[in-house]
């Protein structure tokens, strides 16, 4: 579903690469962590991945589609199979919440019957059907990001990455998040999911990819969680 | 109701909706967008106006050929057909040596010494063969006609436009040429002043929701589905501005004519540029919404370009 292979970004002149050498290899309906502290390179993955930015070297498919040969013109196509939920929310501020989970469907041309069918639902999925007519100011941080996870999952993507969707949150909201997102995986959507939250990534018991420096430090599949668990028993 | 026709329907909605939210910002972008079609059409009504008094003074201006009393009928029709066929002649007009007389005691009919005078003697006038040119600017080839050889001979004295009435003549000629030329350029330096302060203001809107553009972006959006509402909300800004602009100046003439008439504007005339304005309404008003349509859809094209790049410098 996801390839990286051998892929290294470097910003501008800085000798340092922001990722350097980096090779993953997801499986669809996956559930993905990618953990490591500010400034590791877990964004820029993401970002790499949005087509954001664009890799110094290596190879990027998604979903079949290879980077390489994407033209700019079809970058809005590709962000279309992808969805995205950020830590700062990215809501359009001069709409409702329905009208910003609504844009997520009225820009791939689905009929306005079909988004008045569809929205409520996706909201009743993050608990805010009650909510869909409030703008996005009227709403806590993270009511804000269950709109977020809606408008990510309203097209109903193969891909959900989420970039520390609970940064900005308390603890039982960013449970409330996490919570949302499995209920998608289980759906069948592969979910990349960046925290620094350690708390989360042990109760997640998935997937953990550590990124230390622009390398990756260590990959632990899901299944050693369970092996600790057997030892411990 | 196909894709490309409901995604129309929505960039033109969302336009809609985009400019009641964003009215403030609506009303400081059309303030400004008004203010500069009314100078616009001020200018090109002060113009037209301009343009009509300058040539009411050249109307006024022709050159006279005085015939010897020897001329014949035969040489006198020869010369008039002549003048005629020539390309910057408007018209000709023949004063027989009695026409000349009556026209001549006519303007002086308070002078009774003059008129006294005059009848003691003989006709002392010459015939006389008016010629109105079409360009001013082009005397030369009359000139060179009434001139040449054989017509020399026909004629009493110089003609009138020689020595300091040409002179008088060439300077009139140049003063407004001179003058129509600062008109135009004033309207085109007006136009081209607004629509760059237009620009700044849409581009500083849209400078505002910068982050909206970056998230569309980010949504997968294309680029018309992001510009087109912004255009859309700057033609309305447009439209709205021409339809008050014109009102404006309607306002100006209807009701304050009186006023205005009142006034004086040394070489404006107002019932001129009244006139002029109720001829032309609705072709200026179709120049106006043009012009509005154009700045506001150009201005939001171009500010918006920089936001929706594609920020993935080649490898």
């Amino acid at each position: 579903m996801i390839l990286l292979d051998r892929v290294t970004k470097q910003y501008g002149k800085s000798p340092d690469a922001a990722l350097d050498r980096i090779s993953v290899h997801i499986e669809p309906k996956e559930f993905v962590v990618v953990v490591g502290q500010s400034g590791a390179g877990k964004s820029t993955l993401l970002k790499l991945l949005t087509r954001e930015e664009r890799p110094t070297s290596g190879k990027i498919i998604v979903g079949g589609i290879d980077y390489d040969k994407l033209p700019d013109k079809r970058i809005p196509l590709l962000r279309r199979k992808i969805g995205t939920v950020y830590q700062d929310f990215k809501l359009l501020p001069n709409r409702t919440v329905f009208e910003n989970v609504a844009f997520a469907l009225e820009i791939v041309g689905v009929s306005t019957k079909e988004i008045n069918n569809t929205v409520p639902r996706v909201l009743d999925i993050v608990n805010l059907k009650d909510k869909a007519k409030r703008m996005p100011m009227e709403l806590s941080g993270g009511e804000r990001q269950r709109v977020a996870i809606a408008r990510a999952i309203v097209r109903q993507p193969k891909i959900l990455i989420a970039d520390e969707p609970t940064g900005n949150l308390d603890p039982k909201h960013a449970w409330d998040v996490i919570a949302v997102l499995e209920k998608i995986n289980r759906y069948g959507t592969t979910v990349l999911l960046t925290t620094h939250n350690q708390d989360i990534v042990n109760k997640l018991k998935r997937r953990v990819i550590t990124i230390k420096n622009g390398k990756i430090a260590s990959d632990r599949s899901s299944a050693s969680y369970n092996d600790k668990k057997a030892d411990r028993l | 109701m196909g894709y490309r026709t409901t995604t129309a329907m929505r960039i033109v909605r969302t336009g809609m909706v985009n400019f009641v939210r964003n009215a403030w910002l609506a009303i400081a972008a059309m303030a400004i967008m008004i203010i500069t079609l009314t100078i616009i059409l001020f200018s090109i009504i002060a113009n037209a106006t301009f343009g009509n008094t300058v040539q009411q003074i050249t109307d006024k201006i022709n050159i006279s050929i005085y015939l010897k009393d020897t001329t014949t009928k035969a040489q006198t029709d020869r010369f008039v057909e002549g003048l005629k066929q020539l390309p910057n002649t408007e018209n000709v007009t023949y004063l027989s040596k009695t026409d000349a007389l009556k026209a001549y005691m006519e303007q002086n009919k308070d002078n009774q010494q003059l008129l006294a005078a005059i009848n003691e003697t003989d006709n002392p006038l010459p015939a006389t063969i008016q010629v109105k040119p079409r360009d001013l600017n082009k005397l030369d080839d009359i000139r060179a006609y009434a001139d040449n050889k054989e017509n020399k001979k026909l004629q009493s004295d110089p003609m009138s436009d020689s020595g300091d009435r040409r002179q008088a003549i060439d300077k009139i000629t140049h003063a407004t040429n001179i003058m129509v030329r600062v008109g135009v350029g004033a309207v085109l330096v007006f136009a081209l002043i607004s629509v760059l302060i237009i620009f700044n203001t849409i581009q500083m809107a849209i400078f505002n929701r910068r982050d909206e553009l970056q998230i569309m972006r980010l949504l997968g959006a294309s680029t018309t589905y992001i510009r087109g509402p912004f255009v859309v909300e700057t033609v309305i800004y447009g439209v709205l501005s021409a339809i008050i602009s014109i009102l404006i100046i309607n306002a100006v003439f209807v009701t304050a004519s009186s006023s205005l008439q009142a006034t004086s504007f040394g070489l404006l005339d107002i019932s001129y540029a009244q006139e002029f304005f109720g001829k032309y309404y609705w072709q200026l008003f179709g120049m106006q919404l043009t012009l509005g349509i154009l700045i506001g859809a150009v201005s939001s094209t171009i500010a918006t370009a920089r936001y929706l790049k594609f920020k993935t410098p080649k490898k």
